[in-house]
């Protein structure tokens, strides 16, 4: 029933403003200073861009992959208002602040698009297949003289045994990531602890999302705890 | 939010993407300010041809400045210095700090405070 639709992503909507957009508004600073190195998945990404690329940052955070390549202009965007703040800095690129399921971009514009660590915190499998889709409909389509746009997608493994939160395979996928904030020794305070939600991803899953928001994947892999995966939006013709 | 940004920016409501009216967004109450970019040629140079000029020039016409060239500069042109510093002023100096930009088919108005639009909608546009 639509209005039973409605109320489902309302209430979703306010358990991510809950339990998602309000702790990185919080800890956007903390945050921002304990990331600082794009990775290397990324970085390979951005440089093998042709100059004078158009490419958008969905969910950009601190802004830390917009000081990779300076000859592709990118409209850079987060849910955050502090974060988009901090990651203004990063010239030539822009930044405004934005959602990923109603991104303020025309369609089939782009030259490419990444979004890194950040479909894995919404909470619904429709939800997270509409943030691709969204992404897709803001690249070139593939066409019979092009191949179109590209999208670089990033999110966090399940498998990841040895890392220091140490969830492997048949792990639960659904989790509250806490975030420490240390207190000041100055002011003597205890340390914050903030909980965000993460879906965490397991192997294949990233590419059947893609698949079900009408993308292409083109490449995809591991990287440090990380599933990736490069789409496309294929040719309208032939889908 | 500088003038090239502006360029790639449409209304966020998903109704609005079809009709022609929703791109390019309008400028209301706009505070300009010139913020200093280092001049890259180059990259001056590569953005242009993915430039929607019609739409740079309306909006920059609604800014106040009239004498856009009335077709982008392609070839030769492209390569002439003050043709490139000229736009690069337009395009990554010339900043709007506050004010709103507007649908023109839904009517919604987008803040920008200190520089950054804000494209986050009420749930009844969602």
């Amino acid at each position: 029933m639509a209005s039973d639709t409605l109320v489902g992503s309302q209430q979703e909507d306010a358990y991510e403003e809950k339990n998602v957009h309000e702790v990185y508004q919080q800890i956007a600073h903390h945050f921002s200073s304990t990331r600082y190195k794009p990775w290397p998945i990324v970085k390979q990404f951005l440089t093998d861009l042709k100059p004078g690329s158009i490419g958008l940052d969905v969910g950009c955070g601190n802004g830390k992959n917009l000081s990779v390549n300076k000859d592709v202009f990118i409209v850079a965007s987060d849910r955050s208002v502090n974060l988009a703040r901090i990651a203004q800095r990063h010239q030539p690129h822009s930044t405004v602040v934005a959602d990923i399921l109603s991104l303020p971009h025309p369609d089939s514009s782009f030259d490419f698009a990444i979004s890194i660590a950040v479909i894995h915190h919404l909470s619904t499998p429709e939800r997270r297949i509409s943030a691709i889709r969204e992404i897709l409909r803001t690249i070139k389509p593939a066409s019979a003289s092009a191949p179109g746009g590209k999208a670089l997608i990033y999110v966090w493994a399940l498998e990841q045994k040895d890392s220091r939160r140490g969830w492997d395979k048949g792990d639960q996928q659904d989790r509250m990531v806490p975030w420490v904030m240390k207190g000041t020794a100055s002011a003597g305070s205890e340390p914050q602890v903030f909980h965000r939600y993460y879906h965490l991803y397991q192997a294949s899953e990233l590419e059947q999302n893609i698949n079900e928001a009408g993308g292409h994947v083109l490449d995809s892999g591991y990287e440090k705890d990380n599933w990736w995966v490069i789409a496309t939006r294929p040719c309208p013709k032939s889908s | 939010m500088k003038l090239l940004t502006a360029n790639f920016l449409a209304c966020a409501v998903k109704g609005c993407k079809a009709a022609a009216s929703s791109y390019p967004l309008h400028f209301k109450d706009a505070e300009l300010e010139m913020q200093e970019v280092d001049f890259q040629p180059e990259f001056i140079h590569n953005i242009i041809p993915r430039v929607d000029w019609e739409g740079l020039r309306v909006m920059a016409n609604e800014l106040g400045f009239p004498n856009i060239p009335g077709s982008k500069p392609e070839g030769d042109m492209l390569n002439d210095e003050q043709t490139l510093r000229d736009l690069h002023k337009l395009l990554l100096e010339t900043h709007v700090v506050d004010g709103k930009l507007c649908c023109g088919h839904c009517g919604h108005e987008y803040v920008i405070k200190e520089g950054i639009a804000n494209f986050l909608l009420p749930s009844h546009l969602v």
